[in-house]
């Protein structure tokens, strides 16, 4: 049984985050008045992508070549070490907070060196973009959490996550204060709106579709599906860090299930504030951006400073 | 006792193969292959030597102190107290050397029969001579000897390549710089042998409960301004981005990754060892200074567009984030925390030794880039990767170090500093906590920035195609550069898996000093090289690096033999959108990084200047040639240096009113002060 939960834990991001990618998907097709494709799809898409050659550009180093596996690899990481829906695994070593940061920060990283690699002058500038906006976020991201592991006295993500309830007078303001701008920091990370637009190729504006422009076959399939992950992992660590209920902490099939609901409906809560979010606003001025990041890190800090 | 005598010949051994190798280089001078061979070779024996010395040192249980005379006055005696401290710093001396002096062989092949190799070889094993002085000495006169071969040798080494107006210029600054920090140093010591008695540093520490907290809190002031110049920190830092891209590349490894750490050395020696107990206010300013150093010397480094000056910059960034190490500490002390105060030295001397060996390797990388394409300017670099595959990969292990990946050893230092902040804002109870915040929301923009930073070094300097003419051409490195680079690059890595067991190495080092003598060891070493900080967080490194490399050879498995095993991959040009893609079309270091400098344009003030050059002035509608000049204000000379110069300027004009070359008036002068020094001193 144990050894199930923990296959469960390890595949759930990678396994699932697809799904989370057409939901949002099928949801927004609803609110313009469109059928819009099955939840389904992506893993349709991945399936195919997985199936086709590639075409490499002569440019290209093996920083390029192996980007896609690296990526993916941190997002499969991460998303095994990340707390979902049960307590147990606490014993993991893995999971402090600074650790995933970082560990993403690795993803990032390549990533934008796999958009400088070939040249284009597309891919340059997608990954301009992209550190500008990530070297913004981090800060912010290491504050809202840093105020969720305050109210723990851990960094330790799954300590954070079985912490007692958050109804305190104390520590009610502070958790929502931090959870926008986590929710912020979430949008940014992931390439949503009002940072980036996932479904657009617009040269003018686009950031992590340009940097991933050259890509094709599997190596373009290893990226859509990173992405699709890193978005199922901010998700949950929003929902588990600054909402911590229903985590399972026995083995009970019973309980699991429950848990596992609760989480669930967590999850699909904030993908639908996402979807709604972006078919109700327009994408920012990217030199706005960074105001948008600093309320995140200003949020973060008044969070910390309720607390301390 | 056998233990003191086998310390004190150790370390005598160890700097006479330095000064061996320097004496035997200015002999050899007529023949550069062997001056460079035997000059290198014996640094090489030296860095052995002393990295052997200090694994025997560290099993050691007592403080060894020696003294080899005295000269000139009783005062300046040649003494030497070796503690764990001292065998920490004697290990990274050694440690950068030895990899910098392999590299040095290759590296200094193309200045034969440009430059004197024997002046090269004698000022490079000085520099290292007066470096291992700096960190032993025990008595304030002979330290500032030390202190000065240290800097004198620099200076020579910075002006080496003297052809280069820049050079010359950059290494005046430097002097200039360099011992004003130095005569504030002089102002300290004096202080403190004003009201102990003595410049030894054992008696000063002994007697320091006879000086007053006023003088404790000048003479703070004081070494914070003297060993700050030298550590670089903002804004004393203007030398160091000009000296050191001007040396020559292994030099500018040495300089970047362990002289600059001496300033710290002497500011932990002085604080936290010497004058003991001391203010909190002294902690706090420190981590506001190391914020300050940490944020803004990074942005520096974003905007630069020479690899050497960026790495100046970031070297400035990170003697910040090793500050918050030291203040926290002293704050901790302070208050009566000395087990948080544990865990803040251990990790600021932690990040001190893992700058040093990953900024080196970016030096030397730099280094052997510069060697291929002449130039340090960014813009024309680019695709080496594909002509240097080796330099490209060891720099890319150095960038990921210092931008703190795991399970490279610059993530664990900035770790721990993390985790002393937080301890700091959980557990002080007054307004100081909202300066650890601060602290720790630096660090974290810092973390963010730097990573940014050099995705634009790596990125613009190997990807893409060629900019520039030489980079075309481009080869890869000799053996012996290549052995260099590696041999620290191999080091970051493991630094990094078996940082449990450097930190507590260091929990040893830290608590041998007498203020921590009592202090309970934080660090426990388990079988699964877990690390904890007093039960608020547990980090594996060994379980890191090895799930990274299983997940990443299990996809790269899966995906090339699990799914459609038969796939071909056609080779084809970059997206171009039918026009023919130059290298002028991909991005350059400068648009990388232009919207960081223009989000925080009210820090760098950037300016940017256009010129336009028409065919005919009249009509003005043929631009024959159009320049654009993006630059940052120097903010530090324009707001700080040039009124101090002012100042000092019309203070001058000032004095030279009483010279008014009337013979009689001087006699007048002389009599005045007469009278007086004998009113002033019946």
């Amino acid at each position: 049984m144990v050894i199930f939960l923990w296959i469960i834990q390890v595949f759930f991001i990678s396994g699932l985050s697809p799904l989370g990618v057409g939901f949002v998907r099928k949801l927004k097709a609803k609110f313009q008045n469109r059928q819009g494709a099955s939840i389904f799809q992506p893993y349709k898409d991945l399936w195919k992508l997985f199936h086709k050659d590639e075409i490499i550009s002569t440019d290209a180093s093996w920083i390029f070549t192996y980007t896609p596996i690296i990526i993916f690899a941190t997002t499969f990481f991460v998303g095994a070490s990340v707390p979902l829906f049960a307590s147990f695994f606490g014993s993991t070593l893995a999971s402090d907070m600074l650790v995933i940061i970082y560990t993403l920060a690795i993803g990032t990283f390549f990533l934008t060196l796999a958009g400088i690699d070939v040249g284009s002058a597309f891919g340059g500038f997608g990954s301009s973009r992209e550190m500008t906006i990530s070297a913004l976020a981090e800060g912010g991201l290491l504050f809202v959490l840093l105020s969720a592991a305050l109210r723990s006295n851990s960094t330790n993500l799954f300590t954070i996550a079985t912490a007692e309830p958050f109804m305190h007078a104390d520590t009610f303001l502070p958790t929502i204060l931090a959870f926008f701008g986590f929710f912020i920091v979430l949008l940014a990370e992931t390439a949503r709106f009002p940072f980036d637009n996932p479904a657009t190729h617009l040269e003018l504006t686009m950031i992590h579709e340009a940097m991933i422009l050259e890509y094709s076959g599997k190596k373009l399939a290893l990226m859509e599906w990173a992405s699709a992950s890193k978005l199922l992992i901010f998700a949950s660590l929003g929902v588990n860090l600054f909402f911590p209920w229903g985590m399972a902490n026995s083995t009970q099939p019973s309980i699991i299930l429950l848990s596992g609901i609760i989480f669930v409906v967590k999850i699909l809560v904030v993908y639908t504030a996402v979807a709604v979010l972006e078919s109700s606003i327009a994408k920012f001025r990217y030199f706005r951006l960074p105001d948008l990041l600093m309320v995140a890190f200003v949020l973060g800090g008044i969070g910390i400073a309720l607390l301390i | 006792m056998i233990d003191a005598i086998v310390l004190s010949s150790g370390f005598i051994v160890l700097v006479s193969c330095f000064v061996i190798g320097a004496i035997g280089a200015v002999l050899l001078r007529k023949h550069d292959a062997l001056a460079n061979i035997w000059s290198s070779f014996l640094a090489i024996v030296g860095s052995l030597c002393g990295i052997l010395f200090s694994f025997l040192a560290l099993g050691f249980s007592q403080v060894t102190s020696f003294t080899l005379g005295s000269f000139i006055s009783p005062l300046v005696s040649i003494s030497f107290t070796i503690d764990k401290l001292s065998v920490f710093f004697i290990f990274v001396i050694s440690l950068v050397a030895l990899f910098c002096s392999l590299y040095g062989i290759g590296y200094v092949k193309h200045f034969y029969k440009k430059y004197s190799i024997g002046a090269l070889g004698f000022f490079y094993n000085l520099f290292i001579v007066g470096m291992l002085l700096v960190v032993t000495a025990s008595n304030g006169l002979f330290f500032l000897i030390a202190w000065e071969i240290m800097s004198v040798a620099s200076y020579f080494l910075v002006i080496y390549d003297r052809n280069d107006q820049k050079n010359v210029k950059a290494g005046f600054l430097y002097l200039v710089m360099t011992h004003i920090g130095t005569a504030f140093i002089i102002l300290a010591f004096l202080l403190l042998y004003k009201f102990t008695g003595s410049f030894d540093f054992n008696s000063i520490r002994l007697g320091s409960a006879l000086i007053p907290a006023y003088i404790k809190d000048i003479v703070f002031v004081l070494a914070m301004i003297g060993f700050g110049t030298k550590a670089g920190i903002i804004p004393l830092h203007i030398w160091l981005p000009v000296a050191h891209p001007a040396a020559p590349s292994h030099v500018s490894g040495l300089m970047s990754g362990v002289m600059i750490k001496t300033g710290v050395y002497m500011m932990i020696r002085i604080f936290v060892d010497i004058l003991q107990p001391v203010p909190v206010w002294w902690g706090l300013v420190i981590l506001v200074v190391g914020s300050v150093s940490a944020l803004l010397g990074v942005l520096y480094a974003l905007a630069e567009r020479d690899i050497k000056q960026l790495l100046a910059y970031s070297s400035i960034e990170n003697i910040g984030i090793i500050l918050l190490g030291v203040g926290s500490s002293l704050a901790f002390l302070s208050l009566g925390m000395p087990t948080f105060a544990l865990i803040g030295l251990v990790a600021a001397l932690f990040h001190t030794l893992n700058h040093a060996v990953f900024k080196s390797i970016l030096f030397l990388s730099a280094g052997s880039v510069i060697n291929q394409t002449h130039t340090g300017n960014m813009e024309e670099h680019g695709g080496l990767i594909r002509h240097m595959p080796q330099t490209a990969f060891f720099f890319l292990m150095g960038s990921m170090a210092i931008s703190a990946l795991p399970p490279f050893n610059g993530f664990f230092s900035e770790w721990l500093i993390f985790q002393t902040l937080f301890k700091g804002m959980m557990e002080i109870n007054f307004s100081a906590k909202w300066i650890f915040m601060a602290s720790a929301g630096a660090l974290a923009f810092t973390g963010g920035l730097a990573l940014a930073c050099f995705i634009k070094a790596f990125g613009s300097i190997f990807l893409a195609r060629p900019r520039g003419s030489k980079a075309r051409q481009a080869k890869e490195s000799s053996y012996s550069l290549r052995m260099g680079m590696g041999g620290l690059a191999a080091g970051a890595l493991l630094l990094g898996i078996f940082s449990a067991n450097v930190m507590s190495i260091l929990d040893r080092v830290v608590r041998d000093l007498s203020v921590f003598q009592l202090t309970p060891s934080f660090i426990s070493v388990s079988p699964s090289q877990s690390l904890s900080s007093e039960n608020i967080s547990l980090v594996s490194a060994p379980v890191l690096f090895v799930s990274f490399i299983v997940t990443f050879i299990g996809i790269l498995l899966a995906t090339k033999y699990g799914v459609y095993k038969n796939q071909k991959v056609h080779l084809g040009t970059t997206w171009d959108c039918g026009t023919d893609l130059t290298p002028g079309m991909e991005i350059t270091p400068t648009g990388l990084t232009r919207s960081i400098v223009t989000v925080f344009k009210g820090v760098l003030k950037p300016s940017i200047q256009h010129e336009i050059e028409y065919h005919d002035a009249e009509s003005r509608y043929l631009p024959k040639s159009r320049t654009v000049i993006l630059t940052l204000d120097d903010m530090y000379q324009v707001y700080l240096y040039i009124p101090l110069r002012n100042f000092i300027t019309a203070l001058s004009e000032r004095a030279k009113e009483i010279q008014s070359g009337n013979i009689n008036v001087y006699i007048m002068y002389i009599f005045i002060a007469l009278l007086s020094s004998l009113f002033l001193l019946r």
